[in-house]
């Protein structure tokens, strides 16, 4: 599905690199894990995958399915497969969450060559999609995000990927800001996704979102790159003993 | 008085026109036109950018006027009371409501000279004629007066409204301003509104002139007590623009809110300043405007707030927020609060932004275009101003004129 090679990234304009030869390859419909302390370059990655403009890759290449990502725009990313579930989703005023859905909905299709939804169609589907992870439909009509409970953002964040239906989803901090409840909605939600040919990444803090979305792999990034992998074990290691052993070992 | 001007070309040509009020000549003779320095216009330097007084606009046939009416189809069902090239053609008027009465308004008035008010100037030396209407005491009407003047070709008209709604009535008007793309197109207007005790007013004005017109216009209020009255402004064309709001809040409780939107393209200059007299105690005004400033488009807003020492418990607020698209795009913004009253609730913001790059990204991130996302931000930014206002009929006229802007004149 995607192959990260020595990927080195700066912040734009600036010199303090962030990922510092990062190598890291997940299969078709693997779900893998990335663990690791504040500040080690886990929300940058996810950034750097989706495109944001704020950082420059200084050297390394990531291959996604065949092709060159890292040389395509954060939209065509996004219509090839890619997308990334916001750790802070933006509020943005004035456009309506429904209105939003459907442009972003078409705009794949069209981009795939296909036809666009038509309104009943279009209703239909986020209806399915919306009641699976309790979201009311009058929610979908006030403006993308705003006012939006943590809860309600991140859900919106998971509605949007199945509508979507991604090939590789990148899930960045979804659990912060969720009860338990939540969590549990939000997790069904991904694990409803889980498909062979679709992959994730998953990035977290805590082992807690890991008890509901059960991993292939766990990486541990420190100091932007990957210093231990293994499978679900290895998080479950890291909640007993934090990461100082892990980081210890690698140096 | 001794003249202590050289009088510029526009100014000549304006002290020449047969039977010119002797008071406006004199003034005219003092003063010019406002220039930068007269603070009410620092922003319009009128004196430097008024480059003509065109001819008063002919009085067409009436194959012209139904030839120049086709091009220009309503937008709001509308009681329309229609007037071309200056002229209001009663003939052409719709059948009126049980409860109002429309006269010609021939458009004198007692010439008062203030140094600001250059748009009265002008009327008092050019002239011009408009519609009086007086709605009863009591009358509802829910569709709305029209008002829309066509300029079918080059030339100045003036035109000057009167409307007075009685107590307890409700009623809505709508000034629609239209005009090719040609040069030398002038209009003038200047609007009274008195609002009765209790009174319920809905007042748009959308300004949907050519490229080239110049459109100087005053819409001066008084507003009684226990009055509502929503004024609706949309300004998407034109070449020399200002419009001029003057409200004598002397009614207690009554209730004023204005909302705008500027769309300014091309080599336009729009200018909207406001005025508030919060006279008595109780009242409530709320301001909000969003601008768009793209290509060479300079827009600008004043508004000035002055509440009284009697005006206790007076909530007044404003907001203005403008969009910067391109680098040779300005927007000048200057509130002005003058508070005699201690106990008053009064506040003021501008932002002037570019779109944010953080909402791009996120739209970028599910697939939507930069050209499209672009779009999509910038119409949701000026929607926003229309949104709560409980009347689909302006509400879905006024953002069809803005989505056929935004097409125009991209993103």
């Amino acid at each position: 599905m995607i192959e990260i090679k020595n990927l080195h990234v700066k912040i734009a304009g600036e010199d303090t690199e962030i990922i510092k030869g990062l190598n890291l390859s997940v299969a078709d419909g693997e779900v893998a894990a990335i663990m690791g302390p504040n500040g080690s370059g886990k929300s940058t990655l996810s950034y750097v995958l989706a495109g944001k403009s704020d950082y420059e890759v200084t050297e390394g290449e990531v291959i996604f399915n065949g092709q060159n990502l890292l040389e395509m725009e954060a939209y065509e990313r996004a219509t090839s497969g890619v997308f990334l579930a916001f750790q802070y989703p933006m509020e943005i005023p004035g456009v309506a969450t429904m209105n939003f859905l459907k442009a972003a909905l078409n705009a794949q299709r069209k981009a795939r060559g296909e036809d666009e939804y038509t309104t009943p169609d279009f209703i239909k589907k986020v209806k399915t999609a919306a009641s699976k992870l309790d979201i009311d439909m009058t929610m979908l009509k006030r403006a993308l995000n705003v006012g939006f409970s943590g809860g309600e953002k991140k859900r919106a964040e998971i509605l949007q990927m199945a509508l979507l239906e991604p090939s590789l989803c990148i899930l960045d901090e979804t659990d912060s800001g969720l009860d338990i409840d939540a969590l549990k909605i939000v997790s069904d939600g991904v694990n409803a996704l889980r498909d062979p040919k679709r992959s994730f990444i998953v990035i977290t803090h805590y082992q807690r979102l890991l008890e509901h979305i059960v991993p292939d792999s766990v990486h541990v990034l420190y100091q932007g790159r990957i210093i231990q992998s293994g499978d679900k074990s290895l998080a479950l290691h890291l909640e007993e003993n934090g990461y100082a052993d892990v980081i210890a070992s690698a140096a | 008085m001794n003249a202590i001007l050289k009088n510029n070309a526009v100014e000549e040509s304006l002290l020449a026109v047969a039977g010119i009020n002797a008071l406006a000549a004199e003034n005219l003779r003092q003063f010019g036109l406002p220039n930068r320095r007269v603070e009410a216009w620092h922003y319009t330097d009128l004196r430097r950018l008024l480059t003509q007084i065109p001819a008063r606009a002919e009085v067409l046939d009436a194959q012209a006027v139904k030839a120049a009416a086709a091009n220009y189809p309503r937008i709001v069902p509308a009681i329309r009371l229609p007037l071309f090239n200056g002229k209001y053609l009663e003939n052409l008027a719709d059948d009126l409501p049980k409860g109002a009465n429309v006269s010609v308004n021939d458009g004198t008035r007692e010439f008062a000279y203030s140094r600001d008010d250059a748009i009265g100037l002008l009327h008092a030396i050019m002239g011009g004629e408009g519609v009086a209407i007086e709605i009863e005491e009591g009358a509802i009407i829910d569709t709305p007066f029209g008002m829309p003047h066509t300029s079918i070709n080059a030339g100045y008209s003036g035109l000057m409204h009167s409307v007075d709604v009685g107590k307890d009535a409700k009623a809505s008007f709508v000034e629609r301003y239209l005009s090719p793309d040609d040069t030398g197109v002038q209009v003038n207007s200047i609007s009274h509104l008195n609002v009765g005790e209790g009174a319920e007013v809905v007042w748009a004005i959308l300004q949907e002139h050519g490229n080239e017109t110049t459109h100087l216009a005053q819409l001066n209020i008084t507003l009684s007590a226990g009055a509502k009255l929503t004024i609706l402004v949309l300004n998407c064309g034109g070449k020399l623009v200002r419009q001029e709001i003057n409200v004598d809040v002397v009614g207690e409780n009554s209730n004023l809110n204005i909302l705008g939107v500027n769309l300014i393209g091309g080599e336009s200059h729009i200018d909207v300043t406001t005025k508030l007299n919060h006279a008595v105690a109780g009242t409530v005004s709320s301001q909000l405007y969003r601008n768009v400033a793209t290509h060479r488009g300079q827009g600008v807003f004043q508004g000035q707030i002055n509440v009284a020492q009697a005006a206790q418990q007076t909530d007044a607020k404003m907001a203005c927020n403008t969009l910067l698209l391109s680098d040779d795009a300005e927007f000048s913004a200057k509130p002005e609060l003058e508070i005699f009253a201690d106990d008053v609730l009064c506040g003021h913001g501008a932002t002037v932004t570019d779109i944010d790059d953080d909402h791009l990204f996120y739209l970028n991130a599910r697939g939507i275009p930069p050209k499209e996302a672009r779009a999509l931000l910038i119409k949701a930014f000026v929607d926003e101003t229309f949104e709560d206002l409980g009347d689909e009929r302006f509400e879905q006229a006024l953002i069809a004129r803005i989505d056929t802007w935004l097409e125009e004149n991209g993103s």
